[in-house]
């Protein structure tokens, strides 16, 4: 192979196909060329958070992957969870509800975070939540908020779940 | 900051990628799961011209029964050995510690053999290794060898591995009954690198005095360090109060050599060692002596 690869992957339900370079990153990819600027890039190495997106439905730093590495392969981004601005994803809308967020840098990679955390856990601690949470940083908050967040995200989630 | 360029192979088969290996040799690195190698390009301290992809290596991705130890392939993410039950069965010691390495996001990506091969003295895997007396398998061209734990760590991100050699599988024999076993850390924050970790792994005979004991520990030196002499001073002793804490005095104060950093001194560190070692070994007695009753 070479410098430029093609690529075909499948972002938020739609499939891209498109020439990259080798060293182009996953987090620039997204936001460079397909302008899915939700994902944020903060310490590209791998300690913020920022820039979690789910590859394969598991959440991963998207600036410690090559965007040639997701050929084939399917991702979604923060842009991913809502279904249009009136209806947000239940993880959205508790974190408007529960002020989860300040300047909001941090909040997509904690999001995509998240989910699949509550996910696995539907009825987590504050403890679990807040081990969740050890990887990503945020410097407005406390993270207070956030635990309360997505503390009440586990109780919207499950009441949609349960069908109740 | 950005990686400088590079070009890119993603074999299908290991044949392929020793192949490409031995094409390039110096030029080329492997990516496993990258979560300590693209941080070092994004920030220009790896510069390879030629990056050898593994991750499509399915046949290095495995955990497979060998009837008295475990074979795991290089390739297994740190994420599947923190849940698999044939580890969690016959390597509990494996289990225990997966947690502490990095976070989910970084364990759904970091591979084992990844992390050994990078052998940073603050992880968790290569101490594991240490303890439970792996061996490692490495490929080069058609040919391969074994590497027991200890000779496969030579020092700071630094292993026997020559560059055309891919780390392919480790064999893990499994904790036998009547084994204790416990790891603990002090690190910053969860998922952080530790300031100080200790695995101990002890055997206790039928009368319930230690036949054996293996104490290893992180970021007391320059890779894994096993503190020999305090594990010798526990084999046949009674594991009561002053035997424990022998032990965690001639590791803490005599074995280990901690450099120190930006949150803890090396006079810090030893302390956490001394209280770590203690910790461990009571649990790892209480462990033994349970299975012991069953
Ligand atoms: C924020 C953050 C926190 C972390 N915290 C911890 C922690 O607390 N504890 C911890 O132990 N680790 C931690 N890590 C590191 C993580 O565990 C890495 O995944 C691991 O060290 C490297 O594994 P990898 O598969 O990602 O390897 P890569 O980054 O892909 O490769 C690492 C090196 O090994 C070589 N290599 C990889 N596979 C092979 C092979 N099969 N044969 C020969 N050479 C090979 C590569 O060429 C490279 O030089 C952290 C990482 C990050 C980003
Ligand atoms: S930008 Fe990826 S973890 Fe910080
Ligand atoms: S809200 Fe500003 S970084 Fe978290």
């Amino acid at each position: 192979m070479k410098s430029t690869n093609s690529i075909s992957v499948s972002v938020n339900g739609q499939v891209h196909e498109r020439e990259v370079e080798s060293r182009l990153l996953l987090s620039d990819f997204l936001r460079h060329e397909l302008g899915l600027t939700g994902t944020h890039v903060g310490c590209e190495h791998g300690v913020c958070g920022a820039c979690t997106i789910q590859l394969d439905g598991e959440p991963v730093r998207s600036c410690l992957l090559f965007a040639v590495q997701t050929d084939g392969h399917s991702i979604t981004t923060v842009e991913g969870l809502a279904e249009d601005r009136d209806h947000l994803h239940p993880i959205q809308q508790a974190f408007w509800e529960a002020h989860g967020l300040q300047c909001g840098y941090c909040t997509p990679g904690i999001l995509m975070t998240m989910i699949p955390f509550l996910e696995q856990n539907p009825d987590p601690s504050e403890q679990e939540i807040r081990k969740a949470l050890s990887g990503n940083l945020c410097r407005c908050t406390g993270y207070q908020h956030i635990v309360d967040a997505v503390s009440l995200a586990a109780r919207k989630m499950k009441a949609i779940n349960s069908g109740s | 900051m950005k990686p400088a360029s590079f070009d890119y192979h993603r074999p299908d088969t290991l044949d392929e990628a020793l192949t490409l290996l031995n094409r390039y040799g110096d030029e080329a690195k492997l990516l496993a799961g990258g979560q300590s190698l693209v941080p070092a390009m994004n920030f220009r301290v790896a510069q390879p011209a030629v990056l050898i992809d593994l991750n499509n290596l399915r046949e290095l991705d495995f955990v497979r029964d060998n009837n008295g130890s475990l074979s795991i392939g290089a390739m297994t993410r740190e994420r599947r050995l923190e849940f698999d039950p044939l580890i969690a069965r016959h390597l509990p010691l494996l289990t225990e510690t997966m947690p502490n390495v990095a976070h989910p996001q970084i364990r759904n990506r970091g591979t084992l053999g990844g992390s050994l091969a990078h052998a940073d003295p603050a992880a968790e895997l290569p101490v594991i290794m240490l303890a439970l007396g792996a061996r490692l398998k490495a490929r080069s061209g058609a040919a391969e060898r074994w590497i027991t734990a200890p000779d496969f760590f030579k020092g700071l991100f630094t292993t026997d591995l020559a560059p055309d050699e891919i780390l392919v599988e480790i064999e893990l024999p499994f904790m036998g009954a009547g084994t204790g076993w416990s790891f603990m850390e002090v690190a910053p924050r969860a998922g952080d690198y530790a300031l100080m970790g200790v695995a101990a792994v002890i055997q206790l005979d039928k009368e319930g005095k230690c036949q054996q004991a293996r104490l290893v520990y992180l970021n007391a030196g320059e890779g894994p360090l096993e503190a020999k002499a305090a594990s010798k001073s526990l084999s046949g002793a009674d594991l009561d109060d002053s035997a424990i804490e022998t032990a965690a005095r001639t590791a803490s104060q005599d074995e280990i050599q901690p450099f120190g950093n930006l949150h803890a001194s090396p006079d810090f560190q030893r302390h956490l060692a001394h209280e770590l070692t203690i910790r461990t070994l009571k649990l790892a007695l209480a462990r033994a002596g349970k299975d012991r009753l069953q």
